[in-house]
């Protein structure tokens, strides 16, 4: 069984006598310790999705299942008892403005009817989880968004929650916060062995830290699976679109248009040998790298590049055929770099 | 400048005013604050959106409104008699103030919830909090600023028509403008209890202001 069980989950909306159709027969399994990543563009849906998973939204079809049990099952009671089993954080964090870093983090445990003082001893040990220790007297607006986003993670964790859902957590961090507050829920998810739910539209944290990946697209789910699996080859369109992250890209040089382009995905052992300088000198004809990039896919460094090809059609196939050879992913690339 | 007794008189009607304005800005939140909690909960975006309960009780807060004070405190008549025994003195003068001030209160208290962050309160909702608590843990709390400026607004409110309602034996400063400075001529005494009700509203106006802004922990 897994730990959340979506099953042909569907959600539309009344706006304006207009129907919209938001999730369009989802079924998704995460399965316990897992760090699941769910992405897709702006408007794709994965925000209604996450929030089915604990009911924020209740699907007009399909079921959701947390820990074996049917939410639309529950009665409001025990429905807000299984909420606080599944903790939250927010691209906006959605902290108590009026309340300091260690009330903030008592909230949900006074919500559960905890003394005020264990509330409190809970809440210290809590903040020195998430490397706060000493800002337990701020109030956010004297937190940046990186410890804001800490102490919201604290308050998701006080009542021991088996599910973390995260909604955009990192869009509103620089590079270097996102890295942290990454490896933190890495950390967390590897001690407390919470399942990870992470929304997002950047590529680059689901590859840092998911081990599962699925895409949404205008409320489809168009694939899934292992992160390098899908980074490696990816199949659909809308996966492509996110992994290339082409919008935020430079724009495509004029010439490069008519070229025949492939991308590589080098794995740790590939990443040793020459590749390219081997096949420049095999075939005596030059190579153009248009793009090359690594990054850390679920903490295994993996090499992308993308090349344009010689002209000649023989040795085009012949070059792609050799890569192969050697054991990287290559794929034929379509879209402009 | 004055004898004695109008000194007294003056001094009591400070202590007149001061009573009728505090007293029913105090009622006036008893049945204002729930009253303007039910607004923003049944409201279209609130908790627990219901049509019909807004809707009877955003046209009673509008009718209420809607009428001018001076005319409320005279239909009130009946009713204020009911209540404390007689129509004229201060404690009389209290239930109009209630009843026009409670439609009010409840549209300032209302729009000073809506100004709650819906991120905050979906963030407690997806930690299991019932509306009940919603009310009390998130919005009273994320609200307070803003219900605190609220208060000081009305109270200053409430003082200027204190004095409004001295035109029909209220008692408190605003009589004994009306009765010496506007029946008698005396021009002084006029002057001074205006002065005093200025003054009066100035002192209210900036503790409450000073209190909102040191509790306020939104900016540092």
């Amino acid at each position: 069984m897994s730990e959340i069980e979506i099953r042909n989950l569907t959600k539309r909306f009344e706006v304006k006598g207009m129907t919209v159709t938001a999730l369009d027969n989802i079924s998704l399994d995460i399965e316990k310790g897992d760090i699941f990543g769910i992405i897709g563009m702006s408007g794709a849906g994965k925000s209604t999705l996450v929030r089915s998973i604990n009911f924020l939204e209740k699907p007009t079809d399909g079921q959701v299942f947390v820990g074996g049990v049917d939410l639309a099952t529950l009665s409001e009671k025990e429905l807000r008892k299984k909420r606080s089993e599944i903790g939250m954080i927010f691209q906006n964090f959605n902290l108590l403005e009026q309340k300091t870093a260690l009330g903030n983090i008592c909230f949900p445990l006074e919500i559960a009817g905890m003394k005020r003082s264990d509330a409190k001893k809970k809440a210290r040990e809590l903040l020195a989880t998430v490397n706060l220790a000493e800002k337990e007297k701020s109030y956010p607006s004297q937190l940046s968004g990186g410890q804001k986003q800490r102490v919201a993670i604290a308050r998701a964790l006080a009542t021991d929650p088996k599910i973390l859902l995260c909604d955009e957590a990192t869009s509103a961090l620089d590079p270097q916060t996102t890295e942290s507050i990454l490896s933190l829920l890495r950390k967390i998810n590897e001690d407390l062995g919470i399942t990870i739910v992470i929304i997002t539209h950047q590529m680059s944290v689901v590859t840092q830290v998911c081990k599962k990946v699925a895409i949404i697209d205008n409320g489809v789910l168009v694939e899934q699976g292992l992160v390098e699996k899908v980074f490696e080859s990816p199949k659909t369109d809308a996966a492509k679109e996110l992994i290339f992250e082409k919008k935020a890209r430079y724009s495509p040089v004029e010439r490069l248009h008519s070229e025949r382009k492939i991308r590589i995905v080098f794995n740790e052992n590939s990443s040793y040998e020459p590749v390219i300088a081997n096949l420049i000198l095999k075939f005596q004809a030059p190579v153009n790298i248009l793009k090359a990039d690594t990054r850390n896919v679920g903490g295994k460094a993996r090499g992308e590049m993308i090349l344009g090809l010689p002209e000649s059609e023989t040795i085009q196939d012949d070059m792609i055929k050799s890569l192969k050879e050697t054991g990287l992913t290559v794929t034929e690339v379509e879209e402009d770099v | 400048m004055f004898d004695e007794k109008v000194v007294e008189m003056i001094l009591i009607g400070i202590k007149d005013t001061l009573y009728m304005t505090l007293v029913s800005t105090f009622f006036g939140y008893v049945l204002g604050l729930p009253y303007g909690i039910i607004l923003n909960i049944t409201r279209k975006d609130g908790l627990h959106p219901n049509r019909i309960i807004y809707g009877i009780g955003d046209f009673i807060c509008n009718i209420v409104r809607s009428i001018p004070f001076l005319i409320l405190l005279i239909l009130l008549i009946p009713f204020t008699r009911a209540i404390v025994g007689q129509s004229y003195g201060s404690t009389a003068t209290i239930v109009p103030l209630v009843i026009c001030a409670a439609p009010y209160i409840a549209r300032v208290v209302e729009s000073s919830l809506n100004e709650v962050d819906a991120g905050v309160i979906e963030a407690a909702r997806a930690m299991g909090a019932s509306n009940l608590q919603i009310v009390f843990k998130v919005l009273l709390v994320e609200a307070k600023v803003s219900l605190l400026t609220g208060v000081t607004i009305t109270t200053g409110l409430l003082l200027g028509y204190s004095a409004m309602s001295g035109t029909v034996g209220g008692g408190g400063l605003g009589d004994i403008a009306v009765r010496y400075g506007y029946y008698r001529w005396q021009t002084d005494i006029m002057i001074v209890t205006v002065l005093l009700l200025i003054v009066i509203f100035q002192i209210i106006q900036n503790i409450g202001m000073r209190y909102s802004a040191h509790i306020d922990h939104r900016k540092r």
